[in-house]
């Protein structure tokens, strides 16, 4: 469907968040261009940017550095050829179904009767006819859901832009208007030129987008371009399809380097610091029990999602921690359980947490903290020393998420026990012995 | 519950002692406090109130009239709060003085003001209009400020989405207002202008009379009936006063408030369906009615052309894209620059006068200080001693809650300041008589909020935890020891905040009292207040207001906001 007319175009484009002095880039360097016709996706794993590159796209937000234009046109102010789908919905609770979506065309002064009109055309094409005066909160997720688009697709932009719109519904409904909205793109019912979706759902964006820009982390980038050229309507069980699919865990997954490499360098020091994936240590020990019981040697990591019914996203930053640790290695797409994450698989807890506790203090972020605490007074520190010392590279809110989870791994490992009363952490008497 | 929802709650935001900003604030309180005593120089010696009659004939007038001010009052609040709101909103400065005004004058007395703002307007104007006016400004500071608060708050925690699909669908300011902003802040305004409303009988009771010396402000109004009546010793027509109060606050309650109420529900930003709904018989006969669908549908023909119209004059505007910082930025610093020679020169001359007052001036007033803290401490000790007990046992009682609460809502309603002559008349004969009509004025001002939040925070315990607490065998000691009284904590810290300030505010009422001819007085910063009033003697004046405005900022800073720091941390049932 592309015919090749650019509708968006970036140019080096950056957003940088400053906090006090320091700055930090949420997306960095970013060039790429979409056409008329095509369906694109941002797809990365959470963090990486990829909404904040769409609320660039939609003129919501301001470039810190590099030019964003709209058919040839620099982009200033928020885009009038663009609407967006949003993740929580966005509806206004007080207005009813047709209020919600009569509202976007008021105030493009479109008149009353026109208004009424095209909207109830709008909410009976996405199926909502009956519900027209009902309001929000008596709808289910899907509904509501399809509400949002109604409302985006009634202002007929050129630019329909998705931001996670089926990450907040169950399985079912996100599955069903997955297909109704392919359904209106694919037959050209809607006006739209061009669909850019953003999603952190790997088989979600292989199944509907012609083309997937992968994005990665710290700072937030684009690592890989795929262009799909699978057919329409696509079969998530097809042998193609799941090599697409597993051709993109590689890409998003990556290969297992050198230890060196693997665990970068602590805070301060040179080189890349290595933070700790968000993760709760219960999870972990379910994927290596997993893995452990699967007779194969190596493991798909689509094969993985499908098992635990899991987000792609949640899967990858499980096996980005048992990579870290030393338990498993990675490469091309799938999973490979080391000696090591085979014994701790097979662990008592007690041995379970001496082997997570040696590992977690090979991690440089450990080595760093641990010294701090050796050579502190009583061999405690503040949360909010250790937190400044790590907000000069994180940004407040991730300095924030990233303390919480040294001192949940620290617990686990009774390498660090963390008075929440007085806020300090303190070194674990044994292990101030041991180390 | 609706008493539960003061601005006190929103003291989280802003726990923290002080700053340079506050002393800004208390300059400027000095400023304008000195300019309002400078004027009250030229106030007339001899003033004449209009008479007030006792006929219950008048009654229904002199309510009008009381409720008329109230409502001018409240309308210029309501005026304040969205045009400050946005600007505090929209822009960091404002937002740099908006918060520390708000957190400064939700803790002043503001009783003290009046005579100086009442003295102050009667030099430019005719005695009458200056009485209206002084009481309007009173209650218009009594009531902005949790107003301006709550919008302020409601449109800085606009949430993220709502806020990008309304610049997505490109909605003017006005479709924002009034489809966004305006229904998000609906709760938060409508509670907090019941809130306002009954903290604005406090004032307008006792700012309706005003006798210093031979100045005598009156204003027909049911403060003045009260007042009047028990100058007289009238005991039928305080009757008749004090029904005719409740009368016009129930009403206002049941086809004011509760219909706002009920309406207001639909702006819930839940997405849940609620079992339970605030109901209003009022509001569902409104609702039913013809003529309320053909007022509708009125107002909506007469929305879509405002609308249209606004869209026309002033079409959608893109929001980062801001046209004139720098010019922006030197418009304001000239403004903040003139500001602040202002009040320096006002600072400078009250100081001045201040200067005047003797040595000995000043003895009075730390002692005033400490007697009149003696008082507060006994009514509020006193307060603590019978809500807790009763609201422990209201709050455990589901039956007894439901059956006790419109009473207590009812007495709750009545303002302090309508029963302090019916106090006084009482007690005058006895020993310290005035003693102790000042303690039960601040008791009356107080108790209401304690009680209302012991109820509360007993209610917030969860069952489980009850549960628990009686299978352990816990005797009774020990059960308020381990559960009732920590789960508390928060609520009578809450409740003993807003108690302590208004009783402090009811100081100035009862200390010094002008009766039957009399004036009585007891020793108390807030008789020094009145008294100095009375005399003429504005540098004291200046001096004890000061003095009051400072002792209880710094009481709320340095004991109440530490108290609450730990409740609202250690003490947190989550």
């Amino acid at each position: 469907m592309n015919n090749g007319q650019v509708l968006v175009e970036l140019e080096h484009v950056s957003q940088v968040y400053a906090t006090g002095r320091k700055r930090f880039y949420a997306v960095q360097d970013i060039n790429l261009s979409i056409g008329e016709g095509e369906f694109v996706c941002l797809l990365g794993p959470s963090g990486c940017g990829k909404s904040t590159l769409l609320r660039l796209i939609t003129g919501l937000q301001r470039p810190t550095e590099g030019v964003i234009r709209y058919r040839g046109q620099e982009l200033r102010g928020v885009n009038p050829h663009a609407s967006i789908v949003f993740q929580t919905f966005a509806l206004f609770p007080w207005l009813s179904v047709q209020e919600n979506v009569e509202v976007a065309l008021k105030a493009r002064g479109i008149p009353p009767k026109i208004r009424t009109a095209r909207a109830l055309d709008l909410l009976d094409r996405v199926g909502l006819d009956g519900f027209e005066n009902a309001y929000p909160r008596e709808l289910s997720g899907g509904m509501r859901q399809k509400v949002g688009f109604a409302r985006a697709m009634a202002v007929e932009p050129e630019l329909l832009c998705l931001d996670e719109p089926f990450s907040a519904l169950d399985v079912l409904s996100s599955e069903a208007l997955r297909g109704e909205l392919l359904e209106l793109w694919l037959d050209g019912k809607i006006p739209t030129k061009t669909i850019l979706m953003v999603t952190h759902n790997i088989e979600e964006a292989a199944e509907m987008a012609d083309r997937l820009i992968i994005m990665g982390t710290s700072p937030g980038r684009v690592i890989a371009e795929v262009n799909v050229e699978l057919p329409q309507p696509r079969h998530r069980k097809s042998p193609q399809f799941l090599r697409l699919i597993d051709q993109i865990y590689a890409i998003l997954a990556g290969q297992t380097q050198p230890e060196p490499v693997e665990m970068g360098t602590a805070p301060g020091k040179p080189g890349v610091t290595r933070w700790l994936p968000q993760i709760q240590i219960s999870d972990l020990v379910g994927l290596l029990e997993h893995l452990a019981e699967s007779s194969q040697p190596t493991y798909d990591i689509y094969q993985l999602t499908e098992d635990f019914g899991a987000d792609s996203d949640l899967v990858l930053r499980l096996i980005d921690t048992a990579e870290l640790l030393g338990f498993v290695r990675v490469g091309q797409g799938d999973v490979m359980l080391t000696p090591l994450g085979e014994t701790f698989s097979e662990a008592s807890i007690l041995t379970r947490k001496e082997i997570f506790s040696t590992r977690i203090r090979r991690l440089p972020i450990f080595q760093w903290l641990m010294n701090m605490l050796h050579l502190a007074e009583n061999q405690s520190l503040k949360r909010d020393f250790v937190r400044a010392a790590i907000e000069l590279e994180l940004p407040p809110a991730e300095a924030e998420k990233q303390i919480n989870t040294i001192i949940e791994w620290g617990r686990y490992g009774e390498l660090i026990a963390y008075d929440d009363e007085t806020e300090t952490l303190m070194l674990e008497p044994l292990a101030g012995a041991a180390a | 519950m609706h008493f539960l929802k003061s601005p006190i709650y929103e003291l989280k935001q802003t726990t923290r002692e002080f700053r340079w900003s506050d002393a800004f604030v208390l300059l400027t309180i000095t400023a304008l406090l000195y300019t309002g005593v400078y004027f009250g120089f030229r106030a007339p010696e001899v003033v004449k109130g209009p008479g007030i009659t006792l006929e219950p004939s008048a009654l229904p007038y002199y309510a009008l009239r009381s409720v008329l001010r109230m409502g001018a009052a409240y309308l210029l609040s309501l005026a304040f709060t969205l045009v400050y709101g946005y600007a505090a909103a929209r822009s960091r400065r404002a937002e740099q003085i908006l918060l520390p005004t708000l957190d400064v004058l939700q803790s002043v007395p503001i009783l003290s003001f009046l005579p100086v703002v009442l003295l102050g307007l009667n030099a430019f104007m005719h005695e009458r209009l200056a009485a209206e006016l002084a009481s309007i400004v009173l209650i218009f500071t009594s009531q902005v400020w949790n107003l301006t608060f709550s919008w302020y708050q409601s449109l800085t925690t606009l949430p993220r989405h709502l806020r990008e699909a309304a610049e997505v669908f490109r909605l003017n300011w006005w479709l924002r207002m009034r489809k966004l902003e305006l229904p998000f802040g609906a709760i938060g305004l409508i509670w907090n202008s019941m809130m306002s409303w009954a903290g604005g009988w406090f004032f307008l009771m006792a700012a309706e009379i005003f006798t210093v010396g031979e100045r005598d402000y009156r204003l027909p109004g049911l403060g003045a009936y009260l007042r009047e009546a028990s100058h007289q010793g009238n005991v039928a027509a305080i009757l008749w006063g004090l029904g005719t109060l409740v009368l016009v606050i129930v009403l206002l309650d049941q086809l004011v408030w509760r219909p706002l109420v009920a309406w207001s529900e639909k702006f819930k930003l839940e997405m849940i369906e609620q079992e339970t709904h605030a109901s209003s018989w009022f509001y569902d006969v409104l609702r039913s009615s013809r003529f309320s669908e053909r007022v509708s549908a009125l107002w909506e023909r007469i929305g879509e052309r405002i609308d249209e119209w606004t869209l026309r004059v002033w079409p959608f505007r893109p929001e980062h894209v801001s046209a004139h910082p720098q010019r922006e930025d030197v418009a304001w610093r000239l403004f903040f620059l003139t500001v602040l020679l202002l009040v320096g020169y006002g600072t400078l001359r009250a100081l001045h006068l201040l200067a005047q007052v003797q040595l000995s001036q000043w003895f009075a007033i730390l002692h005033g200080v400490f007697m009149t803290a003696l008082r507060v401490f006994v009514a509020l000790a006193i307060a603590f001693g019978w809500t807790v007990p009763l609201g422990v046992y209201i709050g455990m009682n589901a039956r007894l809650a439901a059956w006790l609460q419109p009473l207590v809502q009812i007495a709750a309603s009545i303002p302090a300041t309508a029963l302090f002559p019916v106090f006084v008349l009482m007690l005058l004969n006895l020993p310290g008589g005035l003693n102790m009509a000042a303690i039960l004025l601040m008791l009356t001002g107080t108790q209401w909020y304690l009680l209302f939040n012991v109820i509360a925070g007993t209610m917030s315990i969860p069952q489980e935890l009850r549960f628990t607490v009686t299978l352990l065998g816990l005797n009774r000691w020990q059960r308020w020891r381990v559960l009732i009284l920590p789960a508390l904590f928060p609520y009578l810290i809450t409740g003993a905040i807003t108690a302590s300030g208004g009783a402090w505010n009811a100081s100035i009422v009862a200390e010094y009292v002008e009766f039957g001819g009399k004036t009585l007085r007891v020793n108390g910063l807030g008789d020094l207040i009145a008294f100095s009033t009375a005399q003429g003697d504005f540098p004291l004046l200046l001096a004890s207001t000061l003095t009051m405005i400072l002792t209880v900022v710094l009481v709320n800073r340095l004991l109440w906001r530490r108290l609450y720091r730990i409740a609202a941390s250690r003490y947190r049932m989550e």
